[in-house]
């Protein structure tokens, strides 16, 4: 059986909170924390970028696995912020951990789920037996136009996932994905913001794709919601997992592990995936996780994890993503976070 | 001029409607009218519709309607008076009955105003283009300041602001066709976000999809298609100031008192014979400055008599018992034919738990812009 060898994630050290944000184009900070619970996202550093955080959450995964990074012949990266248009972030991501030569490379776009892509595809070609391990990560330095509703949410982080046949943290015990044509957030090339048309991205697009994705996962694997000892949706906000969670028939007591968001931020491409992370930093040996990502345009994909033996050793040879939430932080003013966002123009 | 009757009714349901195109709304509320009429026959259609060209790219409505209902060939033309479309719509059908000129019409609402475009820039091209939004003022904050006038001339408050807000909601989630069915207390509209003082979100009416169509028919013919027609007694239809800085006291809305003085004469009635009646609140502040233009409160006491209860149903005469604008939703061209279809129901006891018992003669007021056009009419159970 195919499975989680390794797992780790990133997320930069610098944060700026709703009211700075909220400060800076005269909103009520209270209706951002109370509507969307919001209260602080991470920003990536001057010199933080998808590549980066892919290859501090990668190390970390490859640390956990304690597997030679030569012997992973398969590599993606899932993100809406790459940082080249044409040129890959996997060949240098790659390099930096020690893959490769021999390892297929690819980078994934698909909004906010490419990084349950990139696990979806590692954990296929594992399973498959065409390599004997394979690496998916999600990571973003989220955009958000300024006074967009999204500046409030947009952040930076990542988790990376190992998959291999054995020894492994966690299985994989289903999967099921379900995709359709509903543009409801997009970002044309060129662009330097992605668009949403208000809230057709809810109701139509999250909610629809969230709970049909999780209904045919439990359906599929014969589980019911209360088997479940932990699960994590793709968090836009604080609400959206939530709402979903409830309507699906999930507590809070299940949600509150993974759900990151409050203080993170949606890392895009990186949101669920670093939520899962969060989950397996404290999982038991035997417990059913659920993840349902969302990627706008619009898809879900879900898995259904079991956590193993191995679990709890192997954890403690990485930090922890609360650890990085909790840890040390940098607060910015806005004026610092528009010169790190790289949204005041300056001379050459 | 002749006597006429609406004969039957059609209407979707208001809200964020993703699943249905402009075209979907329309023939969904004029194919149900047509079945409730029992007729496949029609002599003209008008088609009320604020911005189709803006909302969704789409103009020449009148073809485009007639041909997706199965009626090509029928004389089809979209009437546009900003967000008092649809009840120009109805107008314009009424004239052509009472002319004798066509026996049945359809006339009808739509607006789609959920695709995508910036629904408030919209909404500010049916105000003056040159003295108000190229100074950057919008809808809403227009009608804040009609609020402060008021304020200031009548002592009004936000609480009787609120009180608007939670009787239409009240009344709205007793209505299955309403966008919001859901009632909000006194606290939560004056905790709402702020949109332009002293006007907060629960003050305002939402962006709504929706279509609404009546078949309007010659009084001597109406048995052929129902049971209950119900007279248009009298319709009016007045201009104001266009800007709301050239109006002699922005806190009363001249163009509403005109047209309904003009119904009212019509109709030879006076505003105390009013039983229900349907008013155009895009905003709180609008039900209370219409109620008065209306003269169904002393001008001034609109939100006084609101918070005593004067105005919801059981009251001295129920207003918006739909849930109005607020509560039953605002694509705006559909709202002065959903207004009219709301007092047909109540005229024809199908009302449901919006009854309002006995109700024989009521009245609905349609707006567009600031108040700059306003249309009345006044029905009558026969």
């Amino acid at each position: 059986m195919a499975g989680i060898v390794g797992y780790g994630a990133f997320v930069p050290r610098n944060r700026i909170t709703s009211e700075e944000i909220a400060r800076q184009w005269g909103k009520d900070p209270e209706s951002i924390r109370r509507g969307l619970l919001l209260e602080e996202k991470s920003v990536p550093g001057i010199d933080e970028d998808t590549i980066t955080i892919s290859v501090a959450a990668g190390r970390a995964a490859l640390e956990r696995a304690g597997v030679n990074p030569q012997r992973v012949g398969a590599l993606y990266i899932g993100s809406e912020s790459h940082p080249y248009a044409v040129k890959p972030s996997g060949t240098v991501v790659a390099e930096a951990l020690g893959i490769g030569p021999e390892v297929h490379i690819a980078d994934l776009e698909f909004a906010c789920k490419a990084g349950t892509e990139a696990m979806f595809v590692a954990f296929g070609l594992v399973e498959s037996g065409r390599v004997e391990y394979a690496m998916g990560i999600g990571a973003d330095t989220s955009q958000g136009a300024p006074n967009d509703a999204l500046e409030f949410s947009a952040s930076a982080g990542g988790a990376a996932f190992l998959f291999g046949g054995t020894n492994l943290l966690t299985e994989v015990l289903e999967t099921y994905s379900y995709t359709s044509d509903t543009p409801d957030f997009w970002r044309r090339e060129g662009e330097f913001y992605p668009r949403h048309s208000g809230r057709f991205t809810g109701e139509p697009a999250y909610f629809k794709h969230v709970t049909a994705a999780t209904r045919g996962i439990l359906e599929r694997s014969g589980l019911r919601p209360q088997d479940f000892r932990y699960v994590v949706f793709h968090m836009p906000n604080g609400k959206f997992p939530l709402s979903v969670g409830k309507q699906l028939g999930f507590t809070k007591e299940q949600l509150e592990v993974g759900w990151v968001v409050p203080t993170m931020g949606n890392t895009y491409s990186g949101s669920s995936p670093t939520g899962l992370a969060a989950i397996l930093d404290v999982a038991a040996p035997g417990d059913l996780v659920l993840i349902t990502s969302f990627g706008s345009g619009a898809g879900s994909d879900s898995f259904v994890l079991r956590a193993t033996e191995l679990l709890p050793e192997r954890r403690s040879r990485a930090p922890t993503v609360r650890s990085m939430l909790e840890g040390r932080r940098r607060y910015l003013t806005y004026g610092e976070y528009a010169k790190y966002r790289e949204k005041i123009l300056v001379n050459d | 001029m002749r006597e006429v009757a609406i004969v039957a009714a059609g209407m979707t349901r208001f809200g964020e409607l993703w699943q249905s195109s402009l075209r979907d709304l329309f023939v969904e509320a004029a194919s149900e009218a047509l079945r409730n009429a029992g007729t496949d026959r029609l002599d003209a259609i008008y088609v009320g519709n604020m911005s189709g060209g803006q909302f969704v790219g789409q103009e020449h409505l009148g073809p485009l309607m007639a041909d997706h209902l199965g009626m090509a060939g029928v004389a089809s033309t979209r009437v546009e008076s900003a967000c008092a479309s649809g009840g120009v719509a109805l107008r314009t059908a009424v004239l052509e009955v009472a002319s004798g000129m066509s026996d049945l019409v359809l006339a009808a609402g739509v607006e789609k105003m959920n695709d995508g475009v910036d629904v408030t820039n919209v909404l500010a091209t049916a105000a003056d283009q040159e003295t108000e939004v190229y100074h950057g003022i919008t809808f809403p904050g227009l009608y804040a300041m009609i609020a402060r006038a008021h304020m200031k001339a009548y002592g009004t408050t936000e609480e009787d602001l609120a009180a608007v807000s939670v009787k239409n909601h009240r009344h709205g989630a007793l209505n299955p066709k309403a966008q919001f069915q859901t009632e909000v207390t006194p606290e939560q509209v004056m905790q709402s976000s702020m949109v332009a003082e002293p006007l907060r979100l629960l003050h305002c009416s939402p962006v709504s999809d929706g279509a609404a169509a009546v078949l309007v028919c010659s009084l001597e013919r109406a048995r052929e298609f129902t049971d209950k027609p119900v007279k248009i007694r009298g319709s009016g239809l007045a201009t104001a100031s266009m800007a709301l800085a050239d109006r002699p006291d922005p806190a009363f809305l001249d163009a509403v008192s005109l047209a309904a003085s003009r119904a009212y004469k019509a109709a030879g009635i006076g505003p105390a014979d009013v039983q229900v009646a349907e008013v155009h609140d895009c905003f709180t502040i609008a039900e209370l400055c219409a109620i008065e233009a209306l003269c169904l409160t002393e001008r001034g006491a609109a939100g006084e008599a609101t918070r005593a209860g004067e105005t919801a149903l059981g009251g001295r005469v129920p207003i918006n018992t739909s849930g109005g604008l607020k509560s039953k939703g605002h694509p705006v061209g559909a709202t002065g034919v959903a207004q009219a279809i709301e007092i047909v129901e109540q005229l024809r006891g199908e009302a449901g738990d919006r009854q309002v018992e006995g109700a024989s003669l009521g009245l609905c007021q349609n707006m567009g812009g600031s108040g700059a056009s306003s249309v009345v009419h006044i029905l009558e159970r026969v």
